[in-house]
């Protein structure tokens, strides 16, 4: 199953950028944008709607839609009422236009299939709720100890969140020593070392490598498969973060998250 | 006289007349409490629903006419309106799949309208929409069909009624649509899309009762 998005906005301007966003964090999701009047000024246009709906149907198995304001989302919904075969295959959610797209795009990247995509684009909301940016600021004042440390066993560790349990990912990456247990939660200390920290691409790849490794890991308490958590942390260079994972693979995990964050992305 | 195909086409081009007439009106009121944009929507829209009937193709369901202007309108109406009375002439035409229209058939297809609208829009009445101009046409013209009123009777309450119902919008405070943003400034403008709605419906009955066709 693969995934597309439609972005639908007023603007051609704003789609565009949406697009160029989601692309950068996803390369292999087609990403369309049905935006402007038919001229391409501001407004919405069936035609438009309709053509990127279909690019992305002629490429992907399925397609989520983005809308932006009130009359983006009647044009969407007049062109499943005119188009029948599109019901199943092509499914507007309810979100954020530009934090929903890149939530969608990323989880498609993944290979989730239309619920999944869809969950991700409206759930993206409350990434952005004040709640969690406030229990990251108290978590972040809790911090101790500098440097890389990896602890077996589960004490004095904070429990991670519940995570959404995933499928299970390549399993070249748990080497000898991965504790059988369950249960054992392992946890590390890592410094981002590219000095723009963790933005959008970082982010994002490192996003995509937790979801292949298909352990739940957690980075300073939120999902690191949630590219739009991990840049809710406003982690900049410089800035300790705390890596855990739990389950049997977990030291596994917990070393590749380092390996990278070390490894500066690239970008040092 | 019958409510047929050719009472259709003489009903969408004396919309299209009456429009163009009153351009500068529905923006004006489109200025006060929208984006301005209403006049020129609905007169661009339905000139191109006009051209698009002279394409010399033959129908003979008053529901072919009906969807002409559905298609027309929401590929070329930008805003709210294209999607809402492309939506409503769609719904109607699939009401309307028949030679020449009943007073029940004429009820049928202006409920399918209403359906259309509210389904697309969200809205119900009193506040400050169309469907404060469709749902008294569809409640009078039911009223009327089940009195036994003849096809155009039943049309003449739906085109009274939508009047009055867009006149009504005048103290409102909007509370969908783009007028809600403005809250309290809303009242005292009439809504422009109760407005043309009500001039749509008054073009029905016009053609109802006369044969002759105006010039585009």
């Amino acid at each position: 199953m693969s995934v597309g998005l439609v972005l639908v906005s007023h603007s051609v301007l704003l789609a565009e950028g949406t697009a160029e966003l989601a692309r950068e964090m996803a390369p292999d999701v087609v990403v369309r944008a049905g935006a402007g009047d038919s001229d391409g000024g501001l407004g919405t246009s069936l035609e438009r709607v309709q053509a990127a709906l279909d690019e992305v149907l002629g490429q992907a198995d399925a397609a989520v839609v983005l809308a932006d304001l009130g009359s983006a989302v009647l044009t969407v919904e007049t062109a499943f009422e005119v188009d029948e075969s599109l019901a199943g295959r092509a499914r507007l959610v309810s979100a954020p236009f530009v934090e929903g797209a890149v939530a969608a795009a990323v989880t498609a990247q993944q290979g989730a299939g239309l619920d999944a995509v869809a969950a991700a684009a409206e759930g993206a909301v409350t990434s952005i709720g004040p709640r969690p940016v406030l229990e990251l600021v108290d978590a972040r004042d809790g911090g101790g100890a500098a440097g890389t440390e990896i602890g077996g066993g589960g004490g004095g560790v904070v429990a991670p969140p519940e995570a959404p349990a995933r499928p299970s990912g390549p399993q070249e990456l748990a080497g000898p020593g991965a504790p059988d247990d369950g249960d054992a939660v392992v946890t590390a200390r890592v410094t981002v070392r590219n000095p723009l920290g963790l933005h959008a691409r970082p982010a994002a790849v490192l996003a995509r490598a937790v979801a292949d490794l298909g352990v739940p890991v957690t980075i300073d308490g939120v999902d690191a498969t949630s590219v739009l958590q991990l840049l809710a942390l406003g982690a900049t260079g410089g800035r300790e973060l705390e890596v855990t994972a739990r389950g049997e693979r977990a030291e596994a995990a917990v070393a590749a998250v380092v390996s990278m964050v070390e490894g500066g992305f690239g970008e040092v | 006289m019958t409510l047929d195909v050719a009472w259709s086409e003489r009903w969408v081009r004396r919309a299209a007349e009456a429009l163009t007439a009153a351009r500068a009106d529905l923006t004006e009121l489109d200025r006060q409490i929208g984006d301005g944009d209403h006049g020129e929507n609905m007169h661009r829209g339905f000139q191109a629903v006009v051209a698009k009937l002279d394409d010399g193709t033959e129908r003979t369901q008053v529901g072919e006419v009906l969807k002409v202007v559905a298609t027309t309108l929401m590929s070329s109406v930008g805003g709210a309106s294209g999607p809402l009375y492309g939506t409503a002439f769609l719904r109607a035409s699939k009401a309307t799949e028949r030679a020449e229209l009943d007073g029940s058939s004429v009820v049928a297809m202006l409920e399918a309208a209403l359906e259309g609208v509210t389904t697309r829009g969200k809205a119900t009445t009193g506040e400050k929409t169309m469907v404060d101009a469709w749902q008294p046409a569809v409640d009078a013209a039911a009223g009327v069909a089940q009195d036994g009123g003849d096809p155009v009777a039943v049309l003449r309450a739906a085109a009274e009624a939508a009047d009055t119902g867009a006149a009504s919008t005048i103290p409102l405070v909007a509370t969908k649509g783009r007028a809600s943003y403005l809250g309290e400034r809303s009242a005292g403008h009439e809504d422009p899309g109760a407005r043309s709605t009500a001039l749509l419906l008054g073009a029905a009955l016009a053609a109802a009762l006369t044969d002759e066709v105006p010039s585009a």
